[in-house]
């Protein structure tokens, strides 16, 4: 494909639809108008939408992206429109998610100069983005974008930016495109050394209590049917992190339950009574792990990762597989012996009963007069059979989602699990609507997270997604409230939050909404979410001093889990 | 326990590179000792000496992160023992200084050398390691040291292994 002497903006334009990218989220300014020109003669071939603030952008795309499998876009100006990326980058580096941003820059010859709107944007965002290259001639473009796509899109995936000068997006060159397929100094799938995958398969046919904890690398590899494969043939019990929630069906005899701090009981308790303890595509995050030098100590650990770095990073493994999760999976099917591990998942199965018993009948079926988080989500949840696709932002909301959704299908969990940023919800429900239009796309939020990136609103109305908006209203900051409660003797500093009219706001956006108050209201509420053909706005009034349980208290190790308040009266 | 660590790092000759590779220790709260970078045998591959004191279990951390960035072709860390090395030093006197005995005592002893006279300053050199390099200091800073710059170490591993070996198993 030779194209003589377009711009270097046109350029831009033409690598992305040679990368097939068909939805941009951006927000023009001063040093990236070159390339918002050239999209003015492309809007047939790219839906490019005008977010409200450039955080809101890379959200959407991160939620693109975790929707779709496909890689997200983002255009923003330079300076401030490319220091609004930076949460959103570190968001989605630390959740290995493919974003590729382009940012405009001032000229060449003023790069250094503080001119106008100038930033080091290379510079700040190095330590977020797995890769982040300056452009400063045309002729340089497609091949930037090239790698740019390659690099996000591979191994661990995650964001990587393009910073392009305004005299290369005005320089003439002769276009020539040609997909990247490959970097001398980066290895995206390791050759898997099948000798240790067999010493790991030789640990897992000797166990009498292995347990099998997955993460997010499990959706990033496609490997939901080898992981099917290897659970049914070998009937090990399998949790399942955050991030990994959807990669495994919630229904299935095998699956336990969710790990973590706010995770479900069984899970957490039984990691420190497993002999072997197998993780693939997961990182031992420190709120799955709690207390490292008391987790798992008795078991062997077998830690499967595409990333050397995180082997043996935060937990010591017995046998460390630097793999691709379905090669490692596929071959270890072929090796494990066919078993069931019934007395082993019987031991689950009565530690979840006293969790049922002690906190979830009670979270789903409250004797309270006021609305719990939980039950409208276990309602949610039940509506939908598990297949929405549910964007969480970060707090309360997002523990009782994660432990009452019961995700069916993979890429159905959209959340920002390692940054935590809250604000996430919405632009990434945007983008999660747009990256799978055919689904059902509902963003549960806190009052707080909603009033982060309430601009995004502004989105909605003008792309019209059909965003289903469900906000979780205790009128506090609920998880810093909690903890202020638990750890901080009560004293509530600054986390009751006065809010605003949220439906005067949506009407003001022209979504409607129905703010719910009461039990009795809440299907019907739900219902009328659900059968708008647009986008739709429940507020749901809850209680005011809901705490998230069990837990596991910093410090504490994951088989102290605390299961209900009853059980935290020394806390 | 800590000791010195020798990190060598092998990467693609791009701008910024130098940049990502610090973060990673800046990010531990580690203190780099010193760090050095040229051209290496391959044609376009620098060669990064890194010098830190830390734990055997954060060093490999640390270079597992350091090889997982993208330009970065292999990383490396050597204790001591393990590696050959060497540092250069320049110090600069004020000629009429250092026309006595004492000093070619001195270079003598030290195995220094001369390597330019001007009516106005003479500028020895010194290769040694460290300790050696600032004996020979202690020595000349009587006479007026005006300048004394060091280079920061540089090695080569033991074991016989080549960079182009590693490469070819990358791909």
């Amino acid at each position: 494909m030779k194209n003589l002497s377009i711009s270097g903006a046109e350029a831009v334009i033409r690598s992305l639809l040679a990368e097939d990218v068909k939805t941009i989220f951006g927000y023009p300014g001063g040093a990236i108008m070159p390339i918002y020109d050239a999209l003015y003669d492309f809007k047939d071939d790219v839906n490019h939408i005008l977010v409200r603030h450039e955080q809101g952008a890379i959200h959407a795309a991160q939620g693109f992206a975790r929707a779709s499998g496909k890689t997200g876009v983002v255009f923003a100006t330079s300076g401030p429109g490319a220091t609004n990326l930076i949460t959103g980058l570190a968001d989605a580096l630390i959740d290995s998610t493919p974003v590729v941003c382009i940012t405009g820059q001032v000229a060449s010859h003023l790069l250094g100069t503080d001119a106008f709107q100038e930033t080091d944007v290379i510079g700040i965002s190095m330590p977020v983005t797995k890769w982040n290259i300056q452009v400063t001639k045309a002729e340089e473009i497609p091949a930037a974008i090239a790698r740019a796509f390659y690099l996000a899109s591979t191994g661990r995936p995650g964001p990587v930016l393009i910073d392009i000068t305004k005299d290369a997006q005005f320089g003439k060159m002769d276009f020539l495109y040609e997909k990247c397929t490959t970097v001398r100094s980066y290895v995206p799938k390791p050759k898997v050394d099948q000798s240790q995958l067999e010493k790991a398969v030789e640990l897992i046919n000797q166990a009498q209590k292995p347990y099998l904890l997955i993460g997010q690398g499990i959706l990033l590899s496609e490997a939901e049917n080898e992981l099917l494969q290897f659970v049914e043939k070998s009937g090990i019990p399998v949790a399942s992190t955050l991030l990994g929630l959807g990669a495994f069906p919630a229904n299935h005899p095998n699956y336990v339950g969710y790990l973590g701090m706010h995770g479900n009981y069984a899970p957490n308790v039984l990691t420190n009574e497993c002999d072997v303890l197998i993780a693939i595509g997961m990182r031992f995050d420190d709120r799955v792990t709690g207390d490292v030098s008391r987790y798992a100590k008795q078991a062997k650990v077998i830690h499967v990762d595409i990333d050397k770095a995180e082997l043996n990073k935060i937990v010591k493994a017995d046998v460390a597989v630097n793999a691709d999760a379905k090669q490692a999976l596929t071959y270890m099917t072929k090796l494990v012996q066919e078993k069931t591990h019934d007395a082993w998942i019987q031991k689950f199965r009565t530690l979840e009963q006293e969790e049922i018993n002690e906190v979830i009948l009670d979270a789903i079926n409250p004797q309270s007069t006021e609305l719990k988080m939980s039950e409208v989500v276990n309602l949610i949840s039940e509506t939908t059979n598990g297949n929405a696709i549910i964007v969480t932002d970060v707090g309360q909301h997002q523990m009782i989602t994660s432990r009452y959704y019961k995700y069916q299908s993979p890429k159905s969990n959209i959340t920002s699990g390692g940054l935590g940023t809250m604000g996430f919800a919405l632009p990434a429900a945007i983008g999660a609507k747009l990256g799978a239009p055919e689904k059902e796309v509902i963003a549960i939020i806190g009052d707080g997270g909603f009033q982060m990136t309430i601009q995004e609103l502004g989105t909605i109305l003008q792309c019209g997604a059909a965003v289903k908006i469900v906000i979780l209203n205790n009128n506090f900051l609920g998880m810093v409230r909690q903890w202020q409660e638990l750890f901080f003797d009560k004293r509530y500093s600054f986390t009751d939050i006065k809010n605003p009219n949220f439906l005067k706001i949506a009407e003001g956006y022209g979504i409607e909404g129905q703010k719910v108050t009461a039990r009795e209201e809440l299907q019907s509420g739900l219902n009328k979410l659900l059968s708008s053909r647009e986008s739709y706005l429940m507020e749901v009034i809850v209680e005011q001093e809901e705490n998230v349980f069990p837990m596991v208290q910093t410090g504490a190790s994951v088989s102290e889990i605390i299961l209900s308040e009853r059980h935290g009266a020394n806390l | 326990m800590e000791q010195t660590y020798n990190i060598s790092v092998f990467t693609e000759n791009s701008i910024g590179i130098l940049n990502r590779i610090t973060i990673i220790f800046t990010r531990r709260h580690l203190n780099i000792e010193s760090i050095t970078a040229s051209e290496c045998e391959i044609t376009g591959v620098y060669r990064y000496t890194i010098v830190v004191n830390t734990s055997l279990e954060q060093v490999m951390k640390v270079v597992n992160q350091i090889e997982k960035q993208v330009d970065v072709l292999k990383a490396f860390y050597h204790a001591d023992s393990e590696v050959v090395y060497q540092e250069l030093a320049l110090y600069k006197l004020p000629t009429d200084l250092t026309k006595g005995e004492e000093i070619e005592k001195i270079l003598r002893q030290h195995h220094a050398r001369i390597l330019s006279l001007s009516q106005e300053f003479t500028t020895i050199e010194k290769t040694g390691r460290a300790e050696e390099i600032n004996a020979l200091f202690a020595e000349l800073k009587p006479f007026g040291v005006l300048e004394f710059a060091k280079s920061g170490r540089v090695a080569i591993s033991k074991p016989m292994k080549t960079l182009e070996d590693y490469l070819k198993e990358l791909n």
